[in-house]
């Protein structure tokens, strides 16, 4: 058929020569009627009579133009653009109204866009560069309660065995300080597999990435990717860089290859600078060298699935394979599964931690959405009373019901598609938002880019047609209403008494208050959970402690050195003054770090024959307890001789004592982890320690001394403030060895706000966009509000004139106001009840339906339905009844 | 009035013109009207003007084309003449066409009754 596009191209010709055709058209059409006048002249007729028939033979001429039009051109798009001229002129005779609506619906798409960008690029697309990425899977071990990293033994057995994976490949981030001038940085980067670049489809700029055996041997291979921020930033650029060398933790690495700008590994929070072989694991890790240990489960791992492999399928591949390691290494994997996260519930990193907060947004922002919707559906409506005389003109002069609609959506979309720019604009302004409410650590601060991709664009451009069709949807009902007798019949409205019309307008308020106070709410929920998690008592001191750490790894000191800068430095702080204590540990609680753990084997213990019991424990000092306010149950706390030559020994905790020694006391009793028997000393309350929100989990501690890791924190019990503290501190610090950098000093309670930031983040979102939502509802309370006002001025001026006073007329709007408010509490108050337990993860210790929250929405609501219907109310008291009267 | 219907009309007209291009040689809009009418004994064509769209789609298809001219009384007008594809289309036509009718008449003369056995 190809005359078809002969025909198309042709229309299409004809589209952009509108004027030209219609001018040959018009020559033709006159020369036919010259034509016909003249054969009927000579058939006789008089010339008038002549052309009078031929005009009647011809049939209208406009209809025929109108058809020619339809047949050379494109009519669908010419009554568009007819549609869009004129919308634009409409749009442009109310400018207060276009720039209101657009006002609304620029917030309610641009919340909406800001959401998406976040959730594609923390969540769906995190990682720029990366390939194919709806086919990243991230891997963690299980256990029955809980889960836990990878060992890299089973990690080695996934990849020699999975047929339905194109990859396996290993990022554990870590850290290092490199030394800028006088200034200690501290960078992050990751240990990787060496098939990590590779797998990734990441190809270096300079040098090349890891060869095959380097992720093998113990620290044999010190090399290192760097990323090009730190190529840049820190090396200056230097195309000469392959080759160099850099110290880090200790050890000298050679540099072999630059990652590619916009590259910043994998790991949901934190732009990676620099990678290492998995080789190197000891150098950066604590807790000695594990490659060859199927009990340390310390890598987070990731798969790329082969394409058309379903999750369902690869898990049951890798459960397969976890069963079978579980009967060949019975002592380290009984119990012990392998479970696949899509990348958007990767538990490990950030976005795991932010997933619950970002699915909350996206509820409360299409609330934001509906309730803009709401006020431009009004605006609209009231505009169509006002332009009914318009309408009905149309109506009558014979334009169909689906022209007028398609005029009214016509104009709908030209504001939503202006909204639309204005809302991706404010999304990409907000892309980087979450960052500023986290906090900065080491000075460095996290990295959370929302992402505008096509799929962003997309899909805010779906919402926007959404929004169009339900706002427009309320005055293009209203024309099926339209009478064509009755319009000049005006019409009157009163205030108390509601008309057909003002209850659809009353039933968006009642929806908008309604959802303004699910959003009132939950933004109150959250800001008690936030208060109720930083104020909860996480088990140990969180005023008066002090925490930070002194990186020994990267000045390369070995145990012998390390040991006696600790015996030093806790005898030099200790004399500082203002310090009541100090003391150091590995780890300090709701830092971020993962403690040691290991399999366990207890005196008078026998495990059940499908757990292999396994607990985390923390290597602390001397009067660790003391510091950080931890209290003894019993027994005692470690000292100075609890050191190399003592007996080994361990404190447990209160859930630990009570899980494996019940009803006994365990002072005295032994426990073996990693091959050694230690005896039981004392008995320590339980706390948190890796989130607030955990449960009580058992716990034990070992002697540092006995247990040794060169890094390690310190923690101090003081009164004096972080940076008087911080300044004296390094003072000391410098006095034993001054090329040693101080991590950051920060008290336990900013440690504790830290672990909660994701609460933080949900409290500020909520807030900031209840408080949006509080404002569009008001002003659309405020529409309704001084519109019924003023379409009831006559019924008020009868009223004043029989003798109402100003009072009572002001009495009678607010009252109206209230009970449209009141109308929306109620609604909302229900379906809050129903929804606000759905915030599950985001609440801590609050009650979904607490009364606390409820009732100050309620409150809220009712003083700015208050204020909002004040002025209208004053308005109707100004009514002056003789004008009042004569109005119309 | 049904789109199916309306498409009908259409192609019957643009059908008509293209046999009266062929009988007739290049003729102006209201020769063809003009011949349509007295073939048809004034039965066919209501309204003139409707020849101009049938005149523009076929011209924009390519069967026929269209050229200024003088008339033999000295007017300007838009002589159309059929083109090489327009007589291949009005073969293919035609063909359908009487198909069609043979078809349709021969259900219409289906005896009442005939499908109940």
């Amino acid at each position: 058929m190809t005359y078809r596009l002969r025909e198309l191209l042709h229309r299409l010709r004809s589209f952009f020569r509108r004027a030209e055709q219609d001018r040959d058209l018009d020559t033709e059409l006159s020369s036919h009627l010259e034509f016909a006048t003249e054969e009927n002249v000579q058939r006789g007729l008089s010339p008038d009579e002549a052309r009078r028939q031929a005009l009647v033979r011809f049939g209208g001429a406009p209809q025929a133009k109108e058809n020619h039009r339809e047949a050379r051109g494109l009519p669908f798009l010419e009554t568009l653009l007819q549609d869009l001229r004129f919308a634009l002129r409409m749009l442009h005779r109310s400018p207060g109204f276009s720039l209101l609506a657009i006002f609304c619906l620029t917030l309610g798409i641009g919340a909406n866009a800001a959401v998406f960008s976040w959730m594609e690029g923390l969540l769906f697309r995190p990682y720029p560069l990366v390939a194919n990425q709806e086919r990243l899977v991230a891997l963690t071990g299980t256990t029955q309660a809980d889960r836990t990293g990878l060992s890299w033994p089973d990690f080695l057995d996934l990849q020699r065995n999975c047929k339905l994976f194109d990859a396996f490949f290993v990022s554990k981030i870590t850290g290092t300080t490199l030394s800028l001038g006088d200034r200690a940085q501290v960078v992050t980067g990751s240990i990787v597999s060496s098939n990590y670049f590779p797998a990734l489809g990441i190809h270096p700029i300079l040098g090349r990435t890891f060869e095959a055996e380097e992720d093998v041997g113990h620290s044999a291979h010190p090399v290192t990717v760097i990323s090009y921020q730190l190529w840049k930033d820190y090396f200056g650029g230097d195309p000469q860089i392959i080759g160099k060398t850099q110290r880090m933790d200790g050890i000298i690495h050679t540099i072999i290859g630059v990652a590619p700008e916009g590259f910043y590994g994998t790991f949901v929070g934190w732009a990676m600078k620099f990678w290492v072989p998995a080789s190197m694991e000891d150098t950066f890790e604590a807790g000695g060298y594990k490659l060859e240990d199927r009990g340390e489960r310390w890598i987070e791992a990731y798969g790329r699935l082969k394409p058309g492999v379903t999750l369902e399928q690869a898990q049951q591949e890798v459960s397969a394979l976890a069963k079978r390691l579980e009967m060949d290494f019975p002592e380290t994997n009984r119990g012990r599964g392998v479970k696949l996260w899509p990348l958007w519930q990767t538990p490990f990193n950030n976005a795991g931690n932010l997933l619950p907060t970002l699915e909350t947004m996206l509820v409360v922002v299409v609330f934001v959405l509906l309730i803009a919707c709401a006020n431009v559906g009004n605006l609209l409506l009231v505009r169509s009373f006002a332009r009914r005389h318009e309408i009905t003109v149309r109506v009558a002069v014979g334009a169909g019901r689906r022209r007028l609609l398609q005029q009214l959506l016509i104009e709908g979309l030209v504001l939503s598609a202006l909204a639309a720019i204005g809302g991706l604009l404010i999304a990409r302004w907000c892309s980087h938002l979450l960052v500023l409410l986290l906090p900065v650590r080491n000075g460095n601060a996290m990295h959370l880019p929302g992402e505008m991709d096509w799929r962003v664009m997309a899909l805010s451009a779906a919402v926007c047609l959404v929004a169009t069709l339900l706002f427009t949807l309320v005055p293009a009902i209203q024309t099926r209403k339209i009478d064509l007798a009755g319009t000049l019949r005006s019409e009157m409205a009163g205030v108390a008494r509601g008309h057909k019309k003002s209850l659809v307008r009353s039933g968006l308020v009642v929806v908008q208050v309604s959802l303004c106070f699910m959003l009132l709410v939950e933004a109150g929920l959250l800001l008690q959970s936030l208060q109720k998690i930083r104020s909860d008592s996480p088990g140990f001191s969180t005023g008066g402690v002090l925490v930070t750490a002194v990186n020994l790894a990267a000045s390369g000191y070995d145990v012998q050195r390390a040991k006696s800068f600790h015996d030093e430095l806790i005898d030099r702080v200790q004399a500082l003054p203002g310090v009541e204590s100090a003391a150091l540990a590995r780890m300090t609680p709701l830092g971020y770090g993962t403690f040691s753990s290991a399999p366990i084997v207890m005196d008078g213990y026998q495990p059940p024959p499908d757990e292999q019991p396994s607990v985390d424990y923390n290597q602390v000092g001397p009067g660790y307890f003391a510091t950080i306010g931890i209290p003894l149950v019993s027994g005692r706390e470690f000292t100075r001789s609890d050191n190399e030559t003592g007996a080994p020994v361990a404190i447990v905790n209160e859930t630990m004592a009570g899980r494996y020694w019940t009803g006994k006391n365990p002072l005295g009793e032994r426990l073996q982890a990693k091959g050694k028997w230690m005896q039981i000393v004392g008995v320590a309350k339980t706390s948190k320690y890796y989130s607030m929100r955990e449960l009580p989990k058992p716990f034990f501690y070992v002697p540092l001394r006995q247990n040794f890791s060169v890094g390690a924190a310190l923690t101090i019990r003081t009164k004096l403030r972080p940076e008087i503290m911080a300044a004296a501190l390094s003072r000391a610090l410098k006095a034993i060895d001054a090329n040693l950098g101080l991590y950051e000093l920060i008290s336990l309670q900013e440690q504790l706000d830290r672990s909660t930031s994701a609460q933080k983040v949900a409290v500020t979102l909520t807030g900031t966009l209840g408080g949006l939502a509080l404002v569009l509802a008001s002003i659309g309370l405020y529409g309704v509000m001084s519109y019924s006002v003023s379409q009831s001025t006559r019924e008020l001026g009868l009223r004043m004139a029989l003798g109402a006073r100003t009072s009572e007329l002001f009495r009678l709007v607010i009252s109206r106001g209230l009970v449209l408010t009141f109308g929306g509490i109620f609604l909302g108050a229900a379906l809050a009840a129903g929804l606000t337990r759905l915030l599950g993860y985001l609440l801590y210790k609050v009650s979904p339906r607490d009364p606390l929250a409820f009732g100050y929405a309620f409150l809220v609501l009712t003083i700015v339905s208050l204020v909002a219907s004040f002025l209208p109310a004053w308005r109707a008291t100004r009514v002056d009844p003789i004008v009042a009267l004569r109005y119309e | 009035m049904s789109p199916s219907k309306l498409d009908l009309l259409q192609g019957t007209l643009d059908l008509m013109v293209l046999q009266t291009l062929t009988a007739m040689g290049p003729l102006h809009g209201y020769g063809i009207a003009r011949r349509i009418e007295q073939v048809s004994g004034d039965a066919v064509l209501l309204n003139q003007g409707t020849i101009y769209a049938s005149l523009v789609r076929l011209q924009q298809r390519g069967w026929i084309s269209a050229e200024w001219g003088t008339s033999t009384n000295n007017r300007k007008a838009k002589f159309y003449s059929i083109t090489k594809r327009g007589r291949k289309q009005l073969s293919e036509d035609t063909a359908y066409w009487q198909r069609l009718s043979d078809v349709v008449g021969r259900v219409l003369a289906l005896p009442e009754g005939s499908s109940e056995k």
